[in-house]
């Protein structure tokens, strides 16, 4: 996939700059609607006891993704060195298919558009979605 | 075939009956060829595509937009028989236009956006799981036909 060029990456730093505050809100969001649209993402959380969009775990593991997805915008400059523990913890221990990370981005993104719908423009939409797919390649690399 | 459920029927054409056509599909297409401008490749014929800028600014892309959401009306009133009514658009996007069916996704994802940016909170779970479902049928559709 193609790197991140500077434009990408201010782009991403200056919209993130208005995630702080709503990653609980955000990451919700987007694990509810991943967990809706896309029910075999539920296989992995078959150890919660409570998979609906309000729910503790939800909300908790929704704010941890958001935030690790943050830790990483400021680990933009080099994602694969920066991500290093959790591609090993995705890779070894999670064993999460890669192909869920492109689910979980585009949920993502639709929050993204639902929150910001201003701010969402088709420029902030490219540099997120590449990002994104940065993000999840530096997941990926410790697999095989 | 495609089982539908009331509620589904009912998201689904919920959505169509309070769109704005004229806003969305220029909106969406727009989109779509600034986030995936590979996409660009099948519309040499419509000017200047050469910034973002230029794109938005597009008469052609702005029709081409509302052309291809209004196209999505005989889905919605053909739920039970998408592949069907699709067959002959599947035809033409395969032998005239050749178009790589993996763009009608790629379409798709940002129609979704683009509503989900409309109708805000209102795009609950739900009602994306419905849509993206009806879009994905479509999708397949299109895709039928070729060979």
């Amino acid at each position: 996939m193609t790197s991140l060029s500077a434009k990408d990456k201010d782009a991403v730093r200056a919209f993130w700059a208005k995630v702080p505050g709503k990653e609980e809100l955000i990451g919700a969001d987007a694990l509810s609607r991943m967990l809706a649209v896309y029910p075999q993402t539920k296989t992995y959380f078959s150890h919660w006891k409570d998979l609906s969009p309000g729910s503790p775990q939800v909300r908790k593991h929704g704010k941890t993704i958001v935030c690790g997805v943050g830790e990483a915008v400021g680990k933009i400059d080099n994602l694969t060195a920066g991500l290093l523990n959790l591609s090993e913890l995705h890779a070894f221990t999670l064993r999460v298919d890669p192909a869920n990370f492109k689910i979980l981005s585009h949920n993502l993104l639709v929050v993204l558009a639902v929150i910001f719908p201003e701010e969402f423009t088709p420029e902030a939409h490219v540099a997120l979605d590449k990002f994104l797919a940065s993000l999840a390649g530096a997941l990926s690399e410790k697999y095989r | 075939m495609v089982e539908w459920t009331e509620q589904e029927r009912s998201i689904i054409t919920g959505i169509f009956a309070n769109l704005s056509y004229e806003e969305i599909g220029p909106k969406a297409l727009v989109r779509c060829l600034i986030v995936y401008p590979w996409t660009q490749r099948y519309f040499s014929s419509f000017g200047n595509l050469y910034n973002a800028e230029a794109i938005r600014g597009n008469p052609n892309v702005a029709a081409h937009g509302i052309k291809v959401l209004h196209g999505l009306d005989r889905a919605v009133k053909n739920m039970d028989n998408i592949k069907a009514t699709y067959a002959e658009l599947s035809v033409l996007h395969s032998e005239k236009l050749h178009v790589d069916p993996d763009n009608f996704r790629l379409l798709a994802d940002c129609l979704t956006i683009e509503i989900a940016a409309k109708l805000g909170t209102a795009f609950t779970a739900d009602t994306q799981a419905a849509f993206q479902k009806f879009l994905a049928v479509v999708v397949s559709a299109l895709g039928r036909q070729y060979h």
